[in-house]
């Protein structure tokens, strides 16, 4: 009686984990048991395994099959298994070579006909298999585009289990099927809305670019209807395109979330903005079983967009703090420990207090003072202290909107060549450090000899230091931004002008 | 006598003389107690061995060995203590196999023979 094994890939949040799948037919009444942590999708694997190799004419043994899912101890989830137990069990059965099946990486979901079904989460395997040093993978031709984005990998597209038999040299006719394709996404074709369609609030454009350019954290204050969620919409467009890495761990986390990929990597920054009911495990991720990414992993390398930020529950926004200061999600389950990136850009809008009218110029608030105060209370002090632009943002008024009719304004494509410029001349800067944008430089390094500004220059800062209108976390946040602001205006160091420029923008909100 | 207990009874006789062949001596043939019934009783290697007998026509509905249940091969176990008590035979070790038969008309029936399967 025969034994093989083959490989397949188990994820555990975006880390791939490489699972020996052994199959061992024995002299026994027939039955097929699978042993090593499936859950209750990778279970049901067993029936579809045994009538998809029917129906695809190479049927498996009558006598006992026990497969073993190897570490028997890590935790399997899902149905991207079926396509290596079935080669496994073939392969034991000898009706396939076992020495092919043995070199290659097995991901895939098998249909009751025997076709292979698209599996979420392709690319991050293939990712996975290739960090380990496996260098063939065999997965259903639907997904094939998806693999074949990882570099240095052979990738077999097969849309049935016969072909895959029959490329590991069963003795089989091919019969030509239609192989099954991910359904079309239609969130591929979204177009990025225009920074052309705002109007007004040039401050806010301005905070915008410098945000983008420095990779600042913005929160925007300002009564409903004065374009912050417009604004918010516009930042992933001024933001540059995505490099290599950044753009594979974009597209592996789309993959994982089970969207479709195509034909290519996502170059463009993702946009988050998960709605103000949000429960904690909705924003960082979470689950029982599989560990899923939420809106802040997703969110990598893009923008996580919060609206009406006190209505959210404050456990979720001080949620956010962890991965604010360290760029990861760690989440613990009694299971498993998944690590998700988390390197996106905060913006949160809130409206002055619950009525929304507080501050502005033509309508009166009507909250009482305890009110609104609490109202913002909700955002707690920790996380408010780790945005750098703070600003207030105002509706547009009928003059404003008449100017603006002959004023030439800046389209998105040329603020983002700005702001490719200015992330360019922060690198220059930064090069030899661990850092490349501004808003990640520490402190004391931009206080120190390398980069210290002169009295003259910092005197405002230092009397708003003196006059305990702002701490020391926030004077240094304030110099990070005054830097990315002379980079924005194509200067080598921050006058007097831009440091000033930085505390309005750190400080516009207090009225 | 219906048909599937005539096709049974075939594949009785059939698995009788393969298992005669291949040295067993046939204690018992369709022993009864009201629990149920055993197939057959053969002896061989100093072992007592109960045996399940199943057959079929054809495959076409699944293959004889899929046929017989954990359910089933429990009462077996059940039987064969009945059957010890009832014998008064106190044999060192026992055994169940199980004896499939594919009785296609007009052809030899194939006899496949699964050793302790429980």
């Amino acid at each position: 009686m025969g034994l093989a094994r083959t490989h397949a890939m188990a994820l555990l949040g975006l880390t791939g984990a490489l699972v020996e799948v052994e199959a061992d037919i024995s002299g026994q009444l027939p039955g097929m048991f699978l042993i090593g942590l499936p859950d209750a999708a990778l279970s049901e694997a067993t029936h579809r395994v045994r009538t998809a190799a029917a129906n695809s004419g190479c049927p498996l043994t009558r006598n006992r099959l026990t497969i073993n899912l190897s570490p028997a101890a890590l935790p399997k989830h899902g149905s991207g298994f079926d396509l290596a137990i079935a080669v496994a069990c073939l392969a034991a059965d000898e009706l396939i070579s076992a020495d092919s099946v043995a070199g290659v990486v097995h991901i895939g979901e098998l249909a009751l006909d025997g076709r292979l079904r698209p599996t979420p989460g392709i690319l991050p395997a293939v990712v996975a298999a290739s960090r380990l040093g496996h260098t063939t993978v065999m997965v259903p031709a639907g997904s094939a585009d998806e693999a074949s984005l990882v570099p240095d990998m052979r990738v077999i597209g097969v849309a049935t289990l016969r072909d895959a038999a029959i490329w590991h040299g069963a003795r089989l006719e091919p019969i030509p099927v239609d192989a099954i394709v991910p359904p079309a996404d239609p969130a591929e074709h979204v177009e990025e809305p225009d920074l052309v369609d705002v109007l007004g609030n040039d401050d806010a454009v301005l905070a915008l670019q410098i945000a983008a350019a420095g990779g600042h954290h913005v929160f925007m204050l300002g009564p409903p209807g004065s374009g912050k969620t417009m604004l918010a919409a516009r930042l992933p467009g001024l933001l540059p395109d995505l490099d290599a890495a950044a753009s594979l761990e974009v597209s592996s986390m789309r993959s994982l979330s089970g969207h479709a990929l195509g034909r290519a990597l996502i170059t463009r920054p993702p946009l988050e903005a998960p709605h103000h009911t949000a429960t904690a495990a909705a924003m960082v991720g979470g689950g029982s079983g599989q560990i899923r990414p939420g809106a802040a992993a997703r969110a990598s390398h893009g923008v996580l967009f919060l609206d009406e930020a006190p209505e959210f529950a404050s456990s979720v926004l001080d949620a956010l703090r962890q991965p604010l200061e360290s760029g990861v999600i760690i989440i613990h389950r009694a299971n498993a420990t998944a690590r998700f990136p988390a390197r996106f850009q905060l913006v949160m809008a809130a409206n002055p207090c619950p009525c929304g009218q507080y501050g502005s110029t033509d309508l009166d608030c009507t909250c009482p003072p305890s009110a609104r105060r609490r109202y913002l209370a909700r955002i707690s002090g920790p996380l408010l202290d780790r945005i750098d632009i703070q600003l207030r943002v105002t509706r547009v008024t009928a003059a404003q909107l008449r100017l603006a009719a002959d004023e030439p304004r800046r389209s998105s494509a040329t603020a983002r060549g700005r702001v490719i410029d200015a992330r360019a001349a922060a690198a220059d800067r930064l090069a030899g450090t661990p850092w490349s944008l501004n808003s990640e430089v520490p402190g004391p390094w931009l206080r120190g000899p390398q980069s210290r500004l002169g009295g003259s220059i910092t005197a405002t800062l230092d009397r708003a230091l003196e006059r305990g209108g702002i701490t020391m976390r926030g004077y240094d946040r304030v110099l990070r931004v005054a830097w990315t602001i002379a980079d924005l205006d194509g200067v080598q160091r921050p006058g007097a002008d831009h440091v000033g420029q930085a505390l309005y923008l750190r400080k516009g909100m207090t009225t | 006598m219906a048909r599937k207990d005539e096709l049974g009874r075939r594949g009785e006789a059939c698995a009788a003389a393969f298992l005669t062949d291949a040295g067993y001596r046939v204690i018992a043939r369709n022993w009864r107690c009201p629990q149920g019934e055993i197939d057959l009783v053969v002896e061989g290697g100093g072992e007592v061995v109960f045996v399940e007998v199943k057959t079929r026509s054809g495959t076409g509905f699944g293959h004889p060995f899929e046929a017989i249940t954990v359910a089933k091969l429990a009462r077996l176990r059940r039987l064969a203590a009945a059957w010890c008590e009832q014998a008064d035979a106190w044999p060192g070790r026992i055994r169940i196999d199980a004896i499939a038969v594919i009785a296609e008309p007009g052809k030899t029936p194939v006899i496949e023979h699964l050793a302790g399967v429980f």
